[in-house]
Order: C-alpha cells, then sequence, then structure tokens
C-alpha cells in the first residue's frame, strides 16, 4: 500500500514535470516572438529588445525554463502583464470563487449520479433504467452552453427565480453568493451527471452478475442486505474513479459556464487572459488546473487502493 | 430483485449441428428494433448527407444577407428566423454541417489512425516501447479536455487546421488506449499465438489477426470520439476560439447569437438545438453499435 | 430407504426466450434422504444447473416453474413467496459452485461472510458468530482457522476457497447442500482433498447433499445414489454401484463408454463414442429424446417418449428396452495393437531445456529487493520417437504449458537445447526456418480462442498450407477437403465462421490445420480438457486414427492422467518445472512409482466404485516457483520423506519397472516395499 501510493506519487510528479514543459513550449516558443505579441506590431525594435532583456528572452530555452519553473514552485508567479498585478493573488481570489461552484455542483451531481446508476441498473431492463439511459445519454451531448440558455430563458427570463447574470463581488461571502449559484451549479453538473450514472450504472451491472451476488442470496440475505453488504461497495469502486475522471470535465464545463453566466472564476480569468495574450497569467492559471486535476486523480488512486483489499493487503 | 443465471438457450447451447446464421447478420436487425439507436442512425445520416449538400439544398445561400429582413421570427418563409445581417438561420445551419463534419470527422479520424498506429505498435511490441508511448499519452491526459484546446488555440491562433490538429491531438491518447487495450487482450489469445507458431510476420499478425477483430470496438469508441469532438468544437465556437466568421460554423453562430439573445433568441436556440440533436443522436447510434457488437461487453 | 429428505416431484422448468417457451427440464423426480448423496451427472447443456437452481427457487428472469413441487422433510418449498425462501435460502438448503475464486465477496474478510451467513439464520451475537465462523473453518480442516477468518479470499489458494465456500454452505446445519461442480476448477490433489472432505462431512453431519458433475469419475467415488440427464430428463436413476456395473440405459452405457479407464498395462482400447450432438430444446426428437443418437433404437423408440420407471428395485429407468441392454462389459471399442520398435528415429530431443523468466519490470517501478526469477522449467531432458505418443502429465503450475511454448517458440529457453532431425532449433519461431517451423504445429488448449473468429474454416486450414508448404493453388481447395473429411467434418462447413462451431468441432479444425502442415511433431496442449466426455472420447479417437494413418507423432500434455495414460505410449511426470519420472506408459503407472506419481495416482477419481485407492493426500499447495525448495522439490509436499538428504541433496536417478526412471532418493527395493505395504494397508482397511 505505501508502496503503491510512493508509485503513483512518483507518477503524478513526473507527469505534473512534463505538463509544465507542455505548457511553457506551447506558451512561449508556439506564438514566435512573445516580445512582439505583447507590444503589439508597430513596437519599436527599442523597446522590442528592452522588453527581451527585461523578460529573459535572450537567455538559451532551457534556462528560461528551468528559472520559470523554479519560480513557479517558488510561489512566484509574475505579474500580469494586462492588469499589472501579481498572478497569485489574482489567480487565489478567483480559484476561490470557482471552487465554490465546483463545490455545490459536486455535491450536486455526484450523489445523485450515483443514485440514478444504481437505480437503473437494480431496475435493469424496466421502463425507468430506458428512461435513465436514455436521459443520460442526452444529458452526457448537451453542451454547457445550451443547457445554460435554456435554464436562463425558462428560470430567470420567464419565471423570475435566479438571476441572469452570476457576476458576483470578487470577495462575497459563500451564503451571500449561493443563489447565484444555483443556475451556473445546473449548468455545470448534467454533463458530469450523466457520466457518474452511465458508470455506476455499467458497474453495478456488472456486479449484481458476479457469482458471490449469487451467493448472497442464497445466504438468505434480503436484497437490501445485498445490495448494501455485497453490491455497493464493490460497485462503487470503479465510481471513485469516473469521479476523479469527471474533475476534468466540471473544469472544462466550469470554462465554459462561468463565461456565459459572467461568474468571476478561474475559467473566466483564463479567457480573459487568453484574450489579452496575458502569458503568465495563461501560464499560471493553466498549471494550477493540471496540479488540481492531477491532484484529485491521485487522491482517487489512494482512496481505490485503500477501498480494494487486493491492492492493500498485496 | 435481480437474479442472473446462465441462459440455457441461447450462447452456451451451441450445437453446430443446425446451421446458424451468420453472427452479424441478425444484429443490424436489432438496431432497427431499438427505436432510439434507429433514430440517431437516421439523424446522423441526415446530417452527413448535409455535410455535402447543405449549401444546394438550403433554401436561401449562407452568406446571403437581406438587411430589409434583419433578426426576423421564425415564420414560414425563414424557418428558423434570421440573424442580425437577414442571414436564414435555416440555410446556415444546413451549411454549417460540412464545417462540423469536416472538424470533427477529420480530427477524429486522424486520430482514429495516429491512436490505433501506437496503440497497436505500443500494445504489440510493450515492454519498453509501451512504457514509453504510454507515458507520454498521460501527459497530453493530465490536461482537462477543453484547458488543452483552449492553450494550443490561444497561442497558435484558431483557424480550421489548427482546429483538427487540436481535436487530433486530444483524441489520440484516448483512442491508442482503446487500442492497446484490445490488443493486450488480443495478442495472447491461442489464435494468435497460432499464427506466431506457423511463423506469420508479425505485419501480418497485426493487420490480418489482431486489427480485424478489433475493428468493431473500434468504431464503437470512434462514433463515440466524434460526439464529444463536435462537443468540444461547439464548446470552442461558444468561447470565441473556433472558426472565425463569417463562416456558417454553429458554434460560431452561437457566440455571435449571444449578444442578441433577450431579442432575437431563436438565432441562439436553433444552433444550440442542431448541435445537441446531432451529438445525442450520435450517442444513440454509438450505444446502439455497442450493443450490437459488443454484446458482451456493457461498459463504457 | 429412509424417508427423504429433499423430495423433487415432477419438476419442469422452463425459459421464455425469443423464440418461445422452452422447457429445460421435464418432468423430473428424485428423492436424497438424509446423509445420503445424490450424484446428478449429465453433459453441458443437459439441464442440472438448472434443475439445482429450480429445486431452490432460484431462476433466471426469464425462467419459472412450470410444474411440479420441491418439498424438503416434508414440507413444500416450491412456489413460496419469496419473503419465505429467504427463510429457506442459506438455513435449510447450502449451496456451494464451481469456481471458489468468484463464490466469495472480494471485499470482505472470509470470516464476516461466513459469520453473515450464521446471523441472518440464528439470533446470535457477532462474537458468537466469529467464534461459529472459526469452528466452522476448523470443521473444514482449515490450518489455522483464526488466521483464515481474516483473510480477504485473494489471499487464498482454490482448494482453501473452495473449503471456506463449502464451510459457509454448511454453517447453519442446513437439510440440504447443493454442490454445483465443486471440483472442476481444482488441481486433481487438490480435488481429492475436498472430495475426501465431503465424505467425511456427510458422516458429521445430517444434510443430504445434491452433487452436480459431469464427471462420472467423482461420483463414483463419493455418491450413493445417481440420476443421469440429459437434454432436460432424467434418463435413469440408481444406486451408484448397479448403475455402473449394470446400466439399464444406453446413454449411460455409452457414457460409461467415453470415459478412458484407468488400467496400467491393460490392453488399450479405443473409446466409444456418441454419435451427433444433444439436442437443441426447441428441436426435442419427438419419441425418445436420445433416439437419433441411441445404438439400440428400434421404431417403437420413436413413436412415443419414455417416462423414467421403475426397472429394478432401486433402480430406475427411461429406456423401453433396457431389458436387451448388454450391461458394462468395460471398454467397448476395438482392441489397439501399438507395439512400437524402440529404435524408430528420434524426432525431437529436448536437452537440459531451461526456462527461467523474471518478474515484471517496468520502467518506472521501484524496483524490487529480491530479483528471484520464476523457474517454470528446469533442466528437462527427453527424447521423442518417431510414431510415438509421449504423454506428459503434471497439475497446474507444474510447468508442461511453458515447456510445450518453449518448444515451438513461443518462449525462448533461458538454456539448453531442441534438437530436430539432428538440427539445433532456433529459440524463437522467428529465428527458425519455415521448412523448420512446418516440422512442428500445435494445437492448443481452448476451442473458443485457438480459431481467429473472422476466418472461415477453410482459411484457417489453408493457411499453414500456403505459407509452409507451397502447395499448388489448385489443389489446396482439395487437399483442404480431404482434411475435412479426415477430421470428420462436413464439407459444407467449408464456409463457415467459428462462431457457427460447436467446441468439438472447433478443436477439430485446429487439428485439421495442424496438419494441414504435414509436420513431424504435433504438440498438443490440453486439446480435451474443455469439451464434453463424449466430445473427448470422440476426439482421442480421432487423434488414434490420424495417428495410425499418417505415422504423426504427439507430444501430448494433460492434467488427465487417465486421458494422457490412454494415449500415450511414453509418459513424464512433471513437479515444478523437473521431470520426476518417465518411462513407458505401463510402467509409469505400476509401482514402484515416484511419491509424488503415487500421490497423483492415489487422488485420481476412478469411474468405477468397486475401486479402493490408497489414501495418500498432498500438504498444502503446490510452492511458487519463485521459491523452488532446495535438494527434492518436492520434499516439502512428500509423504515418503526420508530425512535432511531430501532437503539438501538432488535426488539420483533410480531404475523403476521396465524402462522407467524414477527421481528419488530412496532405492528402488525400498519403494517397492513401502508402496506393498501402502497397498495392502488400503485393502485391509477396506475389508474392515
Amino acid at each position: 500500500m505505501g508502496r503503491f501510493i510512493l508509485r503513483r506519487l512518483g507518477f503524478v510528479l513526473l507527469t505534473l514535470l512534463a505538463s509544465s514543459m507542455l505548457i511553457f513550449v506551447a506558451t512561449q516558443i508556439l506564438p514566435g516572438d512573445v516580445a512582439k505579441m505583447i507590444l503589439g506590431r508597430f513596437a519599436t525594435p527599442e523597446a522590442l529588445a528592452n522588453l527581451r532583456a527585461e523578460l529573459g528572452l535572450n537567455r538559451p530555452l532551457v534556462i528560461q525554463y528551468g528559472s520559470w519553473l523554479i519560480n513557479f514552485v517558488q510561489g512566484d508567479w509574475g505579474i500580469s502583464l494586462s492588469t499589472d498585478n501579481p498572478v497569485m493573488a489574482l489567480v487565489f481570489s478567483r480559484l476561490r470563487n470557482s471552487a465554490m461552484l465546483a463545490l455545490v455542483a459536486f455535491a450536486m451531481y455526484v450523489p445523485l449520479g450515483i443514485i440514478l446508476g444504481l437505480l437503473a441498473a437494480l431496475r435493469r431492463n424496466s421502463l425507468i433504467d430506458q428512461a435513465i439511459s436514455i436521459g443520460s445519454l442526452s444529458f452526457i451531448g448537451l453542451p454547457e452552453f445550451v443547457t445554460g440558455v435554456i435554464l436562463i430563458t425558462i428560470f430567470s427570463l420567464k419565471l423570475h427565480w435566479f438571476p441572469a447574470s452570476s457576476a458576483i463581488a470578487p470577495d462575497a461571502t459563500f451564503l451571500e453568493a449561493l443563489p447565484r449559484l444555483v443556475l451556473p451549479a445546473i449548468t455545470v453538473s448534467l454533463v458530469s451527471l450523466a457520466y457518474i450514472t452511465r458508470m455506476t450504472r455499467a458497474s453495478t451491472v456488472e456486479v449484481l452478475q458476479t457469482d458471490y451476488v449469487r451467493t448472497a442470496y442464497l445466504k438468505g440475505l434480503r436484497p437490501y442486505q445485498v445490495i448494501f453488504f455485497h453490491v455497493l461497495r464493490n460497485a462503487l469502486l470503479p465510481t471513485v474513479t469516473v469521479v476523479a475522471i469527471g474533475i476534468g470535465w466540471l473544469i472544462g464545463g466550469l470554462i465554459v459556464t462561468e463565461s456565459l453566466f459572467s461568474y468571476p472564476g478561474l475559467g473566466r480569468l483564463l479567457l480573459f487572459a487568453i484574450q489579452r495574450q496575458d502569458l503568465p497569467l495563461i501560464q499560471a492559471t493553466t498549471m494550477l488546473l493540471v496540479v488540481i486535476f492531477s491532484l484529485s486523480n491521485l487522491t482517487a488512486d489512494i482512496i481505490y487502493a485503500y477501498l480494494n483489499p487486493r491492492i492493500r493487503y498485496q | 430483485m435481480v437474479i442472473k443465471t446462465p441462459d440455457p438457450v441461447s450462447g452456451k447451447h451451441n450445437t453446430g449441428k443446425h446451421a446458424r446464421r451468420p453472427r452479424h447478420q441478425g444484429r443490424w436487425r436489432e438496431l432497427l428494433r431499438n427505436p432510439f439507436a434507429f433514430a440517431g442512425t437516421l439523424i446522423f445520416l441526415f446530417f452527413l448527407t448535409m455535410a455535402f449538400v447543405g449549401p444546394l439544398v438550403a433554401p436561401y445561400g449562407f452568406e446571403n444577407q437581406d438587411i430589409a429582413a434583419r433578426l426576423k421570427p421564425p415564420d414560414a418563409t425563414h424557418f428558423f428566423g434570421t440573424d442580425q445581417y437577414g442571414r436564414d438561420v435555416f440555410s446556415r445551419i444546413l451549411a454549417g454541417s460540412r464545417g462540423i463534419f469536416l472538424l470533427g470527422g477529420i480530427g477524429t479520424l486522424l486520430a482514429t489512425i495516429i491512436g490505433t498506429s501506437i496503440g497497436l505498435f505500443a500494445g504489440y511490441y510493450g515492454r519498453m516501447w509501451d512504457e514509453i508511448l504510454m507515458r507520454v499519452l498521460d501527459i497530453l491526459l493530465a490536461f482537462p479536455p477543453l484547458l488543452l484546446a483552449l492553450v494550443l488555440l490561444a497561442t497558435v491562433g484558431s483557424s480550421l487546421t489548427n482546429l483538427i490538429v487540436v481535436v487530433t491531438i486530444l483524441y489520440v491518447p484516448m483512442l491508442a488506449r482503446v487500442v492497446r487495450s484490445m490488443v493486450l487482450d488480443l495478442k495472447t489469445t491461442e489464435f494468435v499465438e497460432a499464427a506466431k507458431t506457423r511463423g506469420e510476420k508479425n505485419s501480418y499478425i497485426l493487420f490480418r489477426e489482431i486489427l480485424p477483430n478489433a475493428l468493431a470496438p473500434l468504431l464503437v469508441e470512434m462514433s463515440m470520439r466524434f460526439s464529444y469532438a463536435i462537443f468540444l468544437v461547439a464548446s470552442l465556437g461558444f468561447l470565441g476560439l473556433g472558426v472565425q466568421p463569417p463562416s456558417p460554423d454553429w458554434g460560431l453562430q452561437i457566440n455571435e447569437a449571444r449578444a442578441y439573445f433577450s431579442t432575437a433568441p431563436w438565432m441562439l436556440l436553433f444552433p444550440a438545438g442542431t448541435i445537441s440533436l446531432l451529438v445525442i443522436a450520435t450517442n444513440l447510434m454509438s450505444d446502439g453499435l455497442r450493443h450490437i457488437l459488443q454484446p458482451d461487453i456493457g461498459k463504457q | 430407504m429412509t424417508e427423504a429428505c429433499l423430495e423433487i416431484e415432477n419438476l419442469t422448468i422452463g425459459y421464455q426466450t425469443p423464440g418461445g417457451l422452452l422447457e429445460a427440464v421435464r418432468d423430473v423426480s428424485l428423492k436424497a434422504a438424509s446423509r445420503e448423496s445424490f450424484g446428478l451427472v449429465g453433459e453441458s447443456g443437459s439441464g442440472k444447473t438448472t434443475l439445482a437452481l429450480g429445486a431452490m427457487d432460484y431462476l433466471a428472469a426469464n425462467g419459472r416453474i412450470l410444474g411440479g413441487r420441491v418439498s424438503l422433510h416434508g414440507c413444500k418449498i416450491s412456489g413460496l413467496p419469496s419473503k419465505e425462501m429467504y427463510r429457506i435460502w442459506g438455513r435449510k438448503i447450502g449451496m456451494v459452485y464451481q469456481n471458489p475464486a468468484t463464490a466469495m465477496n472480494p471485499s470482505l474478510t472470509i470470516g464476516r461472510q461466513l459469520a453473515e451467513t450464521a446471523r441472518i439464520h440464528q439470533q446470535i451475537s457477532k462474537a458468537a458468530a466469529q467464534k461459529k465462523a472459526i469452528a466452522m473453518l476448523a470443521k473444514v480442516a482449515m490450518p489455522e482457522p483464526e488466521t483464515v477468518a481474516d483473510r480477504f479470499p485473494h489471499q487464498l489458494s482454490g482448494g482453501m476457497l473452495q473449503r471456506c465456500v463449502i464451510a459457509m454452505g454448511l454453517i447453519n446445519n442446513p437439510a440440504l447442500l447443493i454442490l454445483d461442480e465443486p471440483t472442476t476448477a481444482l488441481d486433481v490433489t487438490t480435488q481429492a482433498v475436498v472430495l475426501d472432505l465431503v465424505t467425511d462431512l456427510k458422516q458429521e453431519f445430517d444434510s443430504a447433499i445434491l452433487y452436480i458433475t459431469h464427471d462420472l469419475a467423482v461420483v463414483a467415488k463419493i455418491c450413493d445414489r445417481i440420476g443421469v440427464m440429459y437434454a432436460g430428463q432424467l434418463m435413469e436413476v440408481g444406486n451408484t454401484r448397479d448403475l455402473f456395473k449394470e446400466p439399464l440405459h444406453p446413454y449411460t452405457l455409452s457414457l460409461l463408454g467415453c470415459v478412458p479407464h484407468f488400467e496400467p498395462g491393460g490392453k488399450k482400447h479405443s473409446l466409444a463414442s456418441i454419435p451427433g450432438l444433444i439436442p437443441r430444446l426447441d428441436e426435442l426428437p419427438p419419441g425418445c429424446i436420445f433416439a437419433p443418437r441411441c445404438r439400440f433404437v428400434q421404431d417403437r423408440c420413436r413413436a412415443s417418449r419414455p417416462v423414467l420407471q421403475p426397472a429394478q428395485p432401486g433402480h430406475q429407468t427411461a429406456c423401453l428396452r433396457w431389458r436387451e441392454l448388454p450391461g458394462n462389459a468395460g471398454p467397448a471399442g476395438d482392441e489397439r495393437s501399438d507395439q512400437r520398435s524402440a529404435d524408430a528415429p528420434v524426432v525431437l530431443e529436448i536437452k537440459a531445456l531451461n526456462k527461467h523468466f523474471s518478474p515484471l519490470q517496468t520502467l518506472l517501478a521501484i524496483r524490487r529487493q529480491n530479483k528471484k526469477k520464476i523457474k517454470a522449467v528446469n533442466g528437462v531432458s527427453i527424447k521423442v520417437r518417431k510414431g510415438d505418443t509421449l504423454g506428459i502429465v503434471g497439475e497446474s503450475g507444474c510447468g508442461k504449458t511453458t515447456l510445450v511454448r518453449t518448444i515451438i517458440g513461443l518462449l525462448a529457453p533461458t538454456s539448453g537445447k531442441l534438437v530436430m532431425d539432428n538440427q539445433q532449433l532456433g529459440s524463437l519461431t522467428a529465428d527458425r526456418p519455415r521448412t523448420v517451423i512446418k516440422k512442428l504445429q500445435m494445437v492448443f488448449q481452448n476451442p473458443d480462442a485457438s480459431l481467429n473468429p473472422r476466418r472461415t474454416v477453410a482459411e484457417a486450414i489453408q493457411r499453414p498450407m500456403a505459407l509452409l508448404r507451397q502447395i499448388d493453388r489448385k489443389q489446396i481447395a482439395g487437399r483442404t477437403r480431404e482434411l475435412m473429411k479426415a477430421v470428420n467434418l462436413p464439407v459444407s462447413y467449408y464456409h463457415r465462421f467459428p462462431g457457427e462451431l460447436s467446441g468439438g468441432e472447433k478443436q477439430r479444425v485446429a487439428i485439421a490445420r495442424a496438419f494441414a502442415a504435414d509436420p513431424e511433431l504435433i504438440l498438443l496442449d490440453e486439446p480435451l480438457s474443455a469439451l464434453d466426455v463424449s466430445v473427448q472420447a470422440s476426439l482421442i479417437n480421432l487423434l488414434f486414427d490420424l495417428q495410425k494413418k499418417n505415422n504423426a507423432t504427439y507430444l501430448f500434455i494433460s492434467h488427465d492422467l487417465a486421458a494422457v495414460q490412454h494415449i500415450s505410449d511414453w509418459i513424464a511426470v512433471m513437479y515444478l518445472g523437473r521431470i520426476v519420472e518417465w518411462g513407458r506408459a505401463d510402467e509409469v503407472f505400476a509401482p514402484p512409482y515416484h511419491p509424488y506419481t503415487e500421490a497423483l495416482l492415489s487422488a485420481i477419481p476412478i469411474a468405477d466404485p468397486d475401486v479402493k485407492q490408497q489414501n495418500i493426500r498432498l500438504e498444502g499447495s503446490v510452492p511458487g516457483a519463485m521459491d523452488i525448495p532446495c535438494g527434492c522439490s518436492f520434499h516439502t509436499r512428500c509423504p515418503r520423506k526420508v530425512g535432511t538428504i531430501c532437503e539438501t541433496d538432488k535426488p539420483p536417478w533410480r531404475k523403476g519397472p521396465g524402462k522407467s526412471r524414477i527421481s528419488c532418493h530412496i532405492p528402488e527395493n525400498e519403494l517397492i516395499q513401502l508402496q506393498a505395504e501402502a497397498i495392502r494397508f488400503a485393502s485391509s482397511q477396506e475389508g474392515a
């Protein structure tokens, strides 16, 4: 078990290192002359040279990458080119907002997805199962900007239950923000909800067909006992991994949803940075999101290993 | 209560004395029997046809501007209304079908070709190559998909070619993994070992013994990827990083329509609905395909 | 007969399918008393498992009981609401089935799963249930029951797990214990231990036992009475001895003829086989369902379907002509004369072959401290002569499969030589010229996997001809038909895909494919183990015929001693990668033998209730090939271990009967003496 965690941790660190290289290459080499990109086409050669020297663009790439990485790890994320503010403070204030939204969404779709998936699997081939299957196949195909627009049309424009815009004050508390979180949270949940439902259903169906579930019934356990003591634990084990992979979808969904609802989160910050070609901000936001995604995968791996005796007692 | 015991009539009771239908013949009929999968396939085929003939059958040219008829709601002349330049939304949607299939289709196809090659190679030769290739792909998988697409497009700029490249980069790792795991399974089957003991070349084993048996699941995976690709391209269009104006691209239409949402919601709702329709239809189709081609595999 | 514990009367079970309602079990009646074990025998598709599950009213969603009743101690249990059944399952009826590895929940400890079973039906505390679970584990002869109770299923071997499942089935002292193929997934020595356990438990518990199996030898060993099932019907029911000695149904008679008889030194006969296949449930013949395949069929058999009725006291049959049957006269087929000259040329010589594996090392994996090797094959040397069959026997993990895979070139040997026709073979197939590859062909174990599902029968057979023999294109089609005829496949199968064939037919295609290259030596890797007895018998006969016609040479690998003994001219016994004994087939299985051979012989069930065997049971399971014991590798389990010499020194080769050789520290004379004593002891016990 300890060795397993160490190995996974090693993998994650190596992957993060490689991802940082990819981000560096994508942001600082692919676009060509960064100085020109920042100052625009009509900049004087002197201004360009000064900026290059200032940004250290004259140094060899390896050195540039090394110093960038060291600074990043040490918490020096640079100054935003478009706002002249330290990147780190900006990113973390937005991260808090995104985390609030993600948390509300997570608390909705994970339990609901598991319940719906279980329900469909336990009533396999019934009408409920078919409805859930078709429903989830449909929701998995509805982009957030479609569901978001539909929700806004119904619940804010027609019914006036919730505001159409979720532009909260950057330092609003959770409770203040909550009414404005409802619609975006539902929007961002639907795809992940459908995904978790489908995967839970598949793994539960598989477990229900195993010999040990038959053994459990033939011991004389009542159906609810079989489901609680024998089916759930084994069926939800793969769901742990599924939820972690779903966080990748959740991050993508947040970018679109925050943009649609004008919600001041990390996703909208990233789009803002992209529009302004604000390289330090793009780098920091992207790297942070990759770290979050990798850590959630690592956590899932550890939980999986802990719950699975085959790994725990190797 | 769900109880499963082996059904003594199907499968297990394989007598061989009686002529049985070849394996796939009966299953295509199953697709017709599943109304959702059937409808999905029809819708998919409709849009595929439109990708070729859309501009020809559309009532208006997709670039035809009619300033007098700006922002008109849907009626008998303009089924889906008109946009801010008086262009017919219905015609633009039909014409936009080509872009979607170009982007999503070519991207998925390229990803399939590259991913399959990597998967075959890594899975079959294994060991070192497998480790190296899979670790490299893991790096790409460490990015949430939309994030990777955004970062790449932000720096290289958005164009049709770049979008196709991005879709390809995104889906190569996933397809490579699927193919690799199939190869790992097939490589140890006895019919592949039998081919090895006959002294068949590696290329024969890979392409004549292994690949034909991996095609069915690969087809399912491809159709699933295609629907994700449409989803992705539309989302990028919405975020303003997709195809640039005046293309009739659906995502772009949606992005442009946002500004007019309160006055002309049809501009947004129809393309959005169309995207959802195609994605859902493709999902239903690939789910149907999965049941036909991989009846034993109930999971994704 | 004592009062019946389990009583099944006219039970009919049907499955609703798209093609209509199919009756998988029809009009079955049987009784089993307390402490009696009733064996239900039949080939796959005979409906025996459906019968057992139907008796418990536990059927698939599309299955239901169409008629009849089931009672336990006179109380009707069929047709009860499911709430009532929860009180019967696990309390009145315990169930054990084939694969112990999947029968237990992988994420709960053994103790917890046993205790749970007790607590559902008995009002006891958790601690008391845990105690009971441990006591139960002790009763099934589990070493260290306290430790085992805290283990998870994946930490136990198959044999140990099956004991746990049996313990779980018996924990509430049920009236009926159903065992569905409980030893099919186990090795022969482990099977012997589990069968002994079942026999012992029969004495200790009051339960009636319903034992389901395809293996006639197993029921002969442990059942008091037997019912033979065929296509959903009981064909014959009788006491074990009567049924084996005087079968009253042609199907039973044919089945008995299919089983290779284990009689070392006896003359060899080709086996009886049953023509045709078991009928589909939707195409049952109108009269007797066995009529189309019956040797004794008459017109009246086809007119009406006979029912099971008493023929002799305690013996029922569903045959109209039972009075006219010949009885089980032993081997029915022709005698085989197969004395070969000992100086036929050597086809393959294996010289000091070793195959070791390193545990998988991945690029970034933390390196393991102990870089131990898995030693699958350790210094095997043996010759195969033209026209002979060399059989290699051993339990799973003995290295026999690695050995053939190394010979064929799927694995490269670690050291040692393979010499064929005075020419050393390249280590992998890819290193061998086609002219050499052609000489060696292989038939694999699993017929469902050994043919590419996307290739037709003809394509499969033609590929080796085109690749390895440069046969003219025009001739290939004709040659393919000849081969198909030679393996008794109808030519109409030419364009069929493997998915349309039965298991036996697929294996015939695989055999035809092997012969298509016109090889010098065919490696047969457990080619029969996945098939039914009647199919096995016809394939054994086919292999004989093809050998006679083509003067073919076989290397036959199996865990089934009877089949190996039946088919082989020479036999080698393998244990942990070494050959421990080899010789002519009749000599290897005659005393004196290697203690391991002795243990194997005493473990195999014999399809004859009158044969009494010695009772040698091996301790523990086969050690992993990673840490092979020093000295004699068998010393950790050897019942005849003589002392520390076994642990330190490699045993010398000693002369056995005839040309056979035994690798053991015990001198030949002493072995003879010890083993003769053991046989005397076994027979004196039988007398007492």
